[in-house]
């Protein structure tokens, strides 16, 4: 008596459509992680049990006197690595941001900031694109949460070429500090060769009807709905900003005082987020209007990354149809 | 104690195989999830759903109920094939593991499904919950015949909450409270005494204060023998250190930790499930 045959379950898959070469920013962060132990021999890596898929196998290969699994235990993942930092060390800290800054905070804001440690917490698998684990495993949080932290770098890099650049700035930086990253293939934007430091926003594009401000892998996804804009005669600035603190608000002021219009972009909580940071900045010296899309107040769920990114209205079109509605409001 | 009958014995055998060929059915349909967690604890799902626990597919929420946690979420697929075996909503449902929409989210939500007491998938927070649950049943709701049960796995041992609850239920001599360890040495990384050692598990338990048990996890009757036992000590709280084979059922599969966090691809689960119906005729 067979109960169970394969054909009553089907399988349906669809990944993101990215089009063009795409790299998980994970695998940048790897590659930019071995780098950086390669320039500096205080550069060490601790794994709370997730070497392969936070990246950090190739660092524990290479460095493996440096590498230090911890078990699966976050709070005490960060607290040695603060210990590591008094003692002079550079650790960076790897989980999935659910759980790291998700569970250790409070030992992040103590140990590390409030220490004043280069400790570097590397949050993977940030945003709704998690390989179907649904709302517990799904991170749109991180950023406010890391934010609000004195003393805190926070850099969401848009592509894997930018994650092994921020990877290397921060492990140049003296200032604790957090970078998200991603589980899927994303598209790859930035030049092999454009610099990247920790502070700058930097602008993708030209336009003078709306500023565009997004950041993770959310911007490349801003310049396709640009580009979908640009047939409706809407010319829109995108302004991407991997560093979400310190924001950059020179530069994010010097298009909206031309554009009038501010719409911001991420694959996270709206609340909290970098439509809050950029909200919150401009509000107090510049107002203008400003449209946050991110995801508004819920949680996450189970499904294929481009069914989550057309739930959340994340994807191209639907930034181009939010965007295009915003910008034909009367003033 | 109740002894099980062969007949009993033999039907609980039965339905932990149907667990299993589940299992790597909806994993093999969402071509993602975890494999060697869920039919290694096959034995201990079925004991609890289908002779241990007290409980109504019907109702839910019945006030009479033991309460189940699953701590390591993960390990949701076996879970679900067991609420839908014992009753819970139709098996046809099983397919949409994963699917967006999908009642059967990647890892337990409570209110997505009837039957799940509460959410997990991050590690080590199951044990404190049912503590909670556990102190409330006995020294705010006067419930003594009322237990809860926590499955956890071996590798989430490695979350400092785990012990903070042990402590807990300690000092409280939470009685009702039965805690299951899926004992299976391998987490994502590696064999869980590379990883993070664990042993002598046991006397850490003991140390703890716990009424402790060791077993195979794999022999039905062993899983509900101790749980019998473990109901039967009230002073203090109990545990159940279940060895089990991670994998179990699927020679490919067996002891190796690659398949933690790995879903079976078509031939795979063509081969499991054709491995699983053989040991069904045997059963």
């Amino acid at each position: 008596m067979t109960m169970v045959k394969l054909t009553d379950y089907p399988v349906e898959t669809t990944a993101l459509s990215t089009g063009g070469p795409s790299e998980p920013l994970r695998q940048g962060f790897g590659r930019g992680l071995v780098a950086a132990g390669e320039r500096n021999a205080q550069v060490v890596a601790l794994c709370a049990d997730l070497t392969d898929s936070t990246s950090m196998r190739g660092f524990a290969e290479r460095f493996p006197e440096r590498f230090i699994e911890v078990g699966v235990a976050e709070q005490n993942l960060v607290t040695v690595a603060a210990g590591l930092a008094l003692a002079g060390f550079i650790p960076f800290t790897a989980s999935y941001a659910a759980f790291s800054p998700g569970r250790n905070w409070e030992q992040i804001k103590t140990t590390a900031s409030l220490n004043r440690q280069p400790v570097k917490i590397v949050g993977a698998h940030a945003g709704l694109v998690t390989g179907l684990d649904g709302a517990t495993h799904q991170m749109l949080e991180d950023i406010a949460l890391m934010r609000v932290i004195p003393n805190m770098v926070v850099l969401a890099p848009g592509d894997s070429r930018e994650a092994e650049k921020a990877t290397l700035a921060l492990a140049a930086d003296d200032r604790p500090g957090y970078i998200r990253l991603a589980r899927e293939a994303t598209p790859l934007f930035s030049q092999p060769e454009a610099p990247f430091e920790i502070g700058p926003a930097y602008q993708l594009t030209i336009g003078h009807d709306v500023t565009v401000v997004s950041t993770g892998a959310m911007t490349p996804e801003a310049l396709h709905a640009a580009d979908l804009l640009t047939d409706q005669n809407i010319a829109v600035e995108v302004i991407h900003c991997p560093t979400i603190k310190p924001l950059d608000l020179d530069t994010i002021w010097a298009s909206a005082k031309r554009t009038r219009r501010v719409v911001t972009v991420e694959e996270g909580q709206i609340i909290g987020g970098l439509g809050s940071a950029v909200a919150e900045g401009l509000s107090e010296v510049h107002p203008v209007p400003i449209k946050r899309l991110g995801v508004r107040d819920r949680f996450g769920q189970t499904g294929q990354p481009q069914e989550l990114w057309n739930a959340y209205e994340l994807s191209a079109p639907h930034l181009a149809r939010q965007i295009g509605a915003f910008v034909r409001q009367p003033r | 104690m109740t002894t099980l009958s062969e007949t009993e014995l033999s039907q609980l055998r039965q339905t932990a195989n149907r667990l299993r060929q589940h299992t790597v059915a909806m994993l093999a349909a969402a071509q993602s999830g975890h494999a060697a967690g869920p039919l290694g604890m096959a034995e201990i799902m079925t004991a609890l759903y289908f002779s241990v626990m007290r409980h109504d597919p019907k109702r839910p929420d019945w006030s009479e109920r033991d309460v189940f946690f699953l701590s390591n979420g993960h390990t949701a697929p076996v879970l679900y094939a067991a609420l839908a075996e014992a009753g819970y909503f139709p098996l046809s449902e099983l397919g949409s593991l994963r699917r967006f929409g999908s009642r059967l989210q990647g890892h337990p939500e409570r209110g997505a499904l009837p039957g799940l007491e509460s959410t997990s998938g991050p590690l080590g927070e199951g044990l404190s919950q049912a503590a909670g649950y556990a102190y409330a049943l006995k020294y705010l709701q006067a419930a003594p015949r009322r237990f809860c049960y926590v499955v956890m796995g071996d590798g989430e041992l490695n979350e400092g909450n785990v012990w903070e609850a042990a402590m807990f239920a300690s000092k409280y001599g939470l009685g009702q409270l039965i805690g299951l360890v899926d004992r299976n040495y391998i987490q994502i990384d590696g064999g869980t005494e590379q990883v993070m050692p664990l042993d002598d598990l046991a006397a850490k338990w003991r140390a703890f204060g716990w009424h402790t048990l060791e077993i195979d996890g794999n022999d039905v009757a062993q899983v509900v023998a101790a749980c019998r036992a473990a109901q039967a000590v009230r002073s203090r709280p109990s545990v159940i250190i279940a060895h089990t084979v991670p994998g179990a059922g699927v020679d490919f599969m067996e002891y190796d930790y690659r398949w933690h966090g790995k879903a079976p691809n078509r031939e795979e689960a063509e081969q499991a499930l054709a491995q699983l119906s053989q040991e069904e005729a045997r059963l």
